[in-house]
């Protein structure tokens, strides 16, 4: 198999080795994208000035003995809602096009100092607001395994990137599932971190309670060198932890025996595909075997995740949105009047989901429904929370599905917006406990397209997720039908 | 859960949207959808339960930080960014009559 082709950890080694170099590299990834991303989307634009200037810069630290380590030379891409300095960041929105940030977020800055190639900046929901990729103002991603659906969202592109092998491994945000969900969908490895482990400066905010970054790869091992890259205190984040990062690549030689799995009854009922259940239920056997307990933990308070979820991040969302008022950067509307500006700014620049959304958080924050809505939501999230501590003192992870069914239709929830906000139901309890979750393939159901099986874990211990999503995934890493081996 | 066109405009008017015709007859109809499912919030118990807005790092609390000058962007690549400016300031349409 071509080097390119293969997983983030193994590309690194062939990097390390000297099979392969990031030059090389680079030109296999470009190459790729221009004969296949025509078909996907997957790419808002690509950075190949900056990514040349990157890899020339690793081709002559490893020749002169200075790698900087696993990532230094490996092709990687972006969501489009990271800052980059100099390049263009629109988040997926008509209000930001032509924004193009005076700095670099500190995970793009974090990336830039281990050496990555940023190949390009993928496509998105506008404003991380979707669950498909298709609330995008430039156009939704296709999902590499079959054309005619979705790669999930809001990081769509960023997971079919991977998927399609454009890249060996990108960055996303995660606020209701947006990083495991699309990776589910397109059968790669996708990490939403705990609250506060991944600083968010430079990051365009959404809820930013629940807003989280994380890595996506082909392998576990790759997603926790991307982790490791990113993850730490930043004064720039007042949220972002001082605990000190671990070696992540290294707890995936632990193994997983003894470790204690629960499995939500809640997570296996009403709406979950047949085939996605025989395939999480299969995944859950592959960890019984190799030494994992497994023993069945209740979560009461999770089917009320996804009404909570549209209160908390809608208000959050309304409130952090009211920075696009046309005066200090991006899109404003011709108008002879302030607040006629403002208005009309935010009707040409906000797309139909941003609108709603906004219109969603703005009542629910306002005066005679704060206590009912919002005030409500905040005391069912903390029992959502008290779920998983107690949960946690009897098991070290939970698993469940990743999302009920496999991948949708393109156009076929767009209409119904509540139908897809339900293809978040299990990711969406995550992060409004601030926990750590990961989403590994688990097999494909009857018409080849992946499912995911999601781990979520206590605060902090992202190592013991990554043992077990290690232990679970599968041996061999299937191709989609449309890229050529 | 009815939303009604002329709560609709409110919430439009609060949010700073102009809404069309049309998007407020949709709206109306799909947030009523919205907030009829947010609706089962209401059947669950939440006495005695404290509101929780931070899931962060819990051993380590809400963290503040000491309120300390830093230095910031320079002035000419922040402006390069809007949509008017005159050198030292964004420029906005008229306020007041």
């Amino acid at each position: 198999m071509k080097t390119d082709l293969l997983p983030l950890s193994r590309v690194s080694e062939a990097l390390a080795s000297g099979a392969v170099s990031a030059d090389a590299l680079l030109e296999a990834s470009l190459a790729r994208i221009r004969s296949q991303d025509g078909q996907l989307h997957a790419f808002l634009r690509l950075t190949e000035n900056e990514a040349w200037a990157a890899a020339k810069a690793s081709v002559q630290r490893r020749a002169s003995g200075k790698a900087l380590g696993p990532l230094d030379g490996v092709p990687i891409a972006l969501k489009d809602i990271f800052c980059m300095e100099g390049v263009e960041t629109t988040c997926g929105s008509r209000i930001l096009r032509g924004y193009v940030p005076p700095y670099d977020a500190t995970v793009t800055r974090k990336l830039k100092q281990a050496g990555a190639v940023i190949v390009g900046k993928t496509n998105m929901d506008e404003f991380a607001m979707g669950s498909s990729t298709e609330n995008s103002a430039f156009g939704p991603t296709l999902n590499p395994w079959d054309r005619t659906r979705s790669p999930g969202g809001s990081s769509g592109g960023s997971a079919a990137a991977v998927a399609a092998r454009l890249v060996s491994g990108a960055l996303g945000t995660d606020t209701g599932g947006s990083i495991r969900q699309p990776a589910a969908m397109v059968g790669c490895v996708g990490m939403k971190p705990t609250y506060g482990r991944v600083s968010r400066f430079g990051v365009v905010a959404f809820a930013s309670s629940l807003d989280q970054v994380g890595p996506f790869a082909q392998d576990v091992k790759g997603v926790a060198h991307l982790l490791a890259a990113i993850a730490g205190h930043d004064p720039s984040d007042q949220t972002s932890s001082k605990r000190p990062v671990p070696d992540y690549a290294a707890a995936l030689d632990q193994g997983v025996r003894g470790l204690r799995i629960g499995v939500p009854p809640e997570s296996f009922g009403e709406g979950l595909a047949p085939e996605v259940e025989k395939a999480v239920r299969a995944g859950i056997e592959k960890l019984r075997a190799q030494g994992c307990q497994v023993r069945e933990v209740p979560l009461p308070n999770s089917p009320h995740a996804i009404a909570t979820y549209y209160i908390v991040a809608t208000a959050e969302a309304s409130s952090n949105l009211a920075r696009y008022d046309g005066v200090r950067y991006g899109h404003r509307a011709k108008a002879s009047q302030l607040l006629e500006m403002y208005e009309r700014t935010r009707a040409e620049g906000f797309g139909a989901e941003v609108k709603r959304r906004i219109m969603l958080g703005t009542y629910a924050l306002s005066t005679g429904y704060y206590d009912a809505y919002y005030l409500r939501a905040q005391k069912v999230r903390a029992l959502i929370r008290r779920d998983f501590d107690q949960a946690f003192a009897s098991v070290d992870a939970v698993v469940s599905p990743t999302s009920p069914t496999t991948a949708f239709k393109l156009g076929e929830k767009t209409d119904d917006p509540l139908a897809m906000y339900l293809s978040d139901v299990y990711t969406v309890p995550v992060n409004l406990a601030g926990l750590p979750g990961i989403s590994v393939p688990c097999g494909f159901d009857s018409g080849g397209l992946p499912i995911g099986l999601q781990l979520i874990g206590k605060p902090f211990d992202e190592e013991t997720l990554l043992r077990l999503a290690r232990a679970a995934e599968p041996s061999e890493h299937r191709l989609p039908p449309m890229v050529e081996g | 859960m009815a939303i009604d066109r002329a709560l609709v405009r409110q919430v439009a008017r609060l949010a700073r949207l102009a809404l069309s015709e049309e998007e407020e007859e949709r709206f109306s109809a799909q947030l009523g959808h919205v907030l009829e499912y947010i609706e089962r919030l209401q059947a669950v118990d939440v006495t005695s339960v404290e509101p929780l807005s931070f899931a962060g790092d819990a051993a380590a609390g809400l963290p503040l930080r000491e309120d300390e000058p830093q230095p910031c962007l320079p002035r000419e690549k922040v402006l390069a960014q809007a949509p008017e400016h005159n050198g030292e300031a964004f420029l906005v349409p008229r306020i007041l009559e």
